[in-house]
């Protein structure tokens, strides 16, 4: 970076982390996942056209264990895109801005996603597992 | 050429050309959707785990799932464009660059649209 000699703004090395930034980046982080997410839920429809033999293609992609690991991110991060997005539309009426409710609504969706991933692959594991 | 005109003469009318909010509503709008239609599908491939291709075919064909379906193919890329366009304004350089990245998005969401709606389309037609 070439030296202006002009000062720099804070940077996020020199922050104390507080749960108001990890919702802000896990939202925009999840987004981004999600948006990747997105071509499988495409190649499993465009599977779904083609035939049996793609559609067994995909099906063994997500049951491989590349497969799962990435379908467990993917869920996660669908829970908490999901429960923060929620979470956002209420700030754009206007709610949840008092500082302990901020907070508090920050560690509520936090938990909320690891449950709601948890409550997901129970329903799999219930069903006999992925495969 | 120096310049005879107050600044804010010029800024003037080239506010937001009526256009301000629409990334906005449109955002919020699909967001809410997706409330929806995401837990719809989330139901839909919890329930089609251990299904055959012919069932799987058969379920996502049935006419209300395949209108979901294609209204959360809509929803998800309209999305995802609107969400990641936001993403490279901020982080990359607003040269050439930033206008090849925007197109190269609005280019794959709307052939990953378009490819989604048409497979469900094939799926609940037959074809």
């Amino acid at each position: 970076m070439s030296s202006t000699g002009r000062p720099l703004s804070p940077h996020l090395g020199i922050y104390r982390w507080q749960i108001q930034m990890v919702t802000s980046i896990l939202h925009r982080a999840t987004g981004i996942a999600l948006a990747a997410g997105s071509l499988l839920l495409l190649a499993w429809l465009c599977a779904l056209a083609a035939g049996p033999d793609a559609y067994a293609a995909v099906r063994g992609f997500c049951s491989s264990w590349i497969g799962i690991v990435l379908l467990i991110g993917w869920s996660w991060s669908l829970s908490y895109h999901l429960l923060n997005g929620i979470r956002h539309l209420l700030q754009d009426a206007g709610l949840g801005f008092a500082k302990p409710v901020f907070v508090r609504n920050g560690f509520i969706v936090v938990a909320g996603s690891i449950i709601l991933t948890a409550l997901i692959w129970a329903c799999v594991l219930l069903q006999g597992g992925a495969a | 050429m120096s310049e005879f005109r107050e600044p804010l003469k010029r800024a003037r009318g080239l506010g937001s050309a009526k256009t301000g909010t629409q990334h906005f509503m449109v955002q919020r709008v699909t967001a809410v959707a997706l409330i929806f239609l995401g837990a719809w599908f989330v139901y839909l491939t919890l329930g089609l785990l251990h299904a055959d291709y012919a069932s799987a075919r058969a379920t996502l064909a049935e006419p209300l799932n395949a209108v979901l379906a294609i209204a959360l193919v809509i929803a998800v890329f309209w999305h995802a464009q609107l969400g990641v366009q936001v993403v490279l304004e901020d982080y990359v350089q607003r040269t050439a660059k930033q206008v090849v990245y925007q197109v190269l998005l609005r280019f794959a969401c709307f052939f990953a649209g378009a490819a989604g709606v048409l497979a469900v389309l094939r799926i609940a037609l037959g074809s």
